[in-house]
């Protein structure tokens, strides 16, 4: 049969993210896969430089809008170990427990996705609506539903205090009997399990070579957690279980969810108990002293890396960012070979992708010429992207008047 | 036991509950905008003591502060470039800015997001 390459994205109708895909197909098969980002940089590595450390906080925070709290406490652990600054133990857990929360929301949201993407859309309408529940417990502790501003460096800002924690447990007790019920339909619904297994199958030796994560990794039964291998804030203190699974498909990947999320009810349930009183900062010096520093973060998606060098002021000489995504997304090639053109959006889903978090650098290739590399200005860059787009015949100068005359 | 069709019974049993959601912007009572929101900030002029940590801080360039006269400032806050972090708000050691919780604040013409905060009783406006 003959192949066919088709190229998905950057601009697709079926992407919530613009980045590009190419398939080769022989009828319906997939014969290769590959990927290619670079459509979402946002130079957020080199805008940290010129910032303070304490305005990179709130940057690094909006690297990703469904892990935020993931990237500013990377960043923070990194910067206060630089600082060798030693947080009070109730920051600690509080930071903990967002990150807990943060990962409950993130689950249900994945479950809800997957769902939309074989189908199911009934489980998206009621994972979604669960998901309010955390959503609505986040914005009442943090003041924002996304975004919270819940760290600084040296501590957190916001304190929980006993009636947050009885709505966080009251809270817990209702999503938990809605995950019960999930874990029910994912074991027990037979179109979901037919749709799911063996689709974007993922071996484990596989997994380990092409370095997967979080939950992708998991279901491929690797046993990593950076809560547990390497803790940070207050997981050392804290019982759970590392939740993998042998299915090493996309039913697998769900079923560590859906698991993830009992034990993240767990650990919240124990942190709010043994939280100890206390301040909640301690005082961090504007001019951070030279050194560097790495800091790994178990995100919903896997595990996230920073970096950060320091020059003795207070600004950062290099933040280097390493998204989850990254790590998995050479794993969709391997899990889509041989498999189905139809399985293509639920075996992307399953890695929980998050490509703008991933985006570090961007190539402009210049037809024809092979010379060096050039170095362009921000004002070059920016002049260039102006006459790309009018080259295609858009101009948006001026945008806002004749948005005025529209409206 | 195994079977397709788990879901029926909630499905249709939400058929007979009041819907989920809110008919936002139509029923604005039942929004409850938590007491710690980060909105629209609020500036205290007779507070302020000009001494720009609010604008050090600011990962945005929202926010300046404007002398007007000998200890009476104004605060500019650019609601366009603002990221409602109430950085500032913590920075302040006079607790001259405060985060409320407006948070309806959407405009399509830039000029109308520049606000400006100042003391009426004490100087006449500059602009
Ligand atoms: S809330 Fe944040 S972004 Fe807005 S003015 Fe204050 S510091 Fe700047
Ligand atoms: S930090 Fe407070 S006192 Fe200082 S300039 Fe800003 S508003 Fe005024």
């Amino acid at each position: 049969m003959h192949k066919v390459v088709i190229p998905i994205g950057p601009q697709h109708p079926a992407l919530k993210e613009p980045e590009s895909f190419s398939v080769t197909l022989s009828g319906e098969r997939i014969l290769a896969f590959s990927a290619r980002l670079g459509y979402n940089h946002r130079g957020i590595e080199k805008a940290c430089e010129e910032r303070t450390y304490l305005q990179d906080v709130y940057l690094t925070e909006r690297i990703c809008g469904i892990c935020s709290h993931t990237h500013s406490t990377a960043f923070v652990q990194a910067v206060e170990e630089i600082a060798g600054l030693v947080i009070p133990e109730r920051a600690s857990y509080i930071r903990t427990i967002i990150g807990e929360l943060e990962r409950i929301h993130s689950h249900l949201l994945w479950l809800g996705v997957a769902g939309h993407e074989v189908g199911f859309d009934t489980l998206l309408m009621y994972t979604w609506r669960d998901r309010e529940i955390v959503m609505d417990i986040l914005a009442q502790v943090t003041g924002n539903r996304v975004n919270y501003g819940c760290n600084t460096i040296g501590g957190v800002r916001r304190d929980i205090d006993p009636s947050q924690t009885k709505d966080i447990l009251k809270a817990i007790d209702t999503l938990e009997e809605r995950t019960k019920y999930y874990i029910d339909i994912a074991t027990k619904e037979t179109t979901l399990i037919e749709r799911l297994s063996g689709v974007g199958k993922l071996s484990k030796i596989d997994a380990v070579t092409l370095g997967a994560v979080g939950p992708t990794g998991r279901a491929s039964a690797v046993d990593r957690d950076v809560r547990r291998d390497d803790p940070y804030a207050a997981y050392d203190k804290l019982k759970f279980k590392v939740v993998t699974d042998d299915h090493c498909d996309v039913y697998g990947r769900a079923l560590v969810r859906v698991g993830e999320l009992m034990e993240s009810y767990k650990m919240l349930r124990q942190a709010l108990k043994e939280m100890p009183e206390g301040p909640l900062t301690v005082k961090a010096p504007r001019k951070i002293p030279a050194g560097e520093a790495t800091s790994r973060y178990e995100a919903p998606r896997g595990e996230c890396f920073h970096y950060v060098k320091s020059n003795g002021t207070d600004k950062p000489e290099r933040v280097k960012v390493r998204a989850p995504t990254l790590a998995n997304v050479q794993t969709v090639a391997k899990m889509l070979e041989d498999g189905q053109l139809a399985d293509l959006p639920i075996v992307i889903a399953a890695i929980d992708p998050c490509f703008s978090c991933t985006d570090r650098i961007t190539l402009i290739k210049r037809s024809g010429s092979r010379g060096p590399a050039k170095r362009m200005s921000w004002e070059d860059l920016h002049t260039y992207s102006i006459d790309w787009y009018r080259k295609k015949g858009l101009d948006f100068t001026g945008l806002n008047e004749k948005l005025k005359k529209w409206i | 036991m195994i079977r397709p069709g788990k879901m029926i019974k909630q499905v249709l049993g939400s058929l007979f509950k009041k819907p989920a959601t809110t008919e936002y912007p139509f029923h604005k009572k039942t929004l409850d905008v938590p007491a710690r929101f980060r909105g629209k900030l609020k500036f205290y002029p007779e507070k302020c003591i000009g001494c720009n940590q609010c604008v050090r801080d600011c990962p945005s360039n929202a926010i300046k502060i404007r002398k007007v006269a000998d200890k009476v400032f104004e605060a500019d806050i650019d609601l366009g470039k603002c990221i409602y972090c109430a950085q500032c708000v913590d920075s302040c050691p006079k607790r001259a800015l405060e985060a409320t919780c407006e948070f309806e604040l959407a405009s399509i013409d830039r000029e109308k997001l520049k606000v400006t905060f100042r003391d009426n009783t004490k100087i006449a406006p500059t602009k």
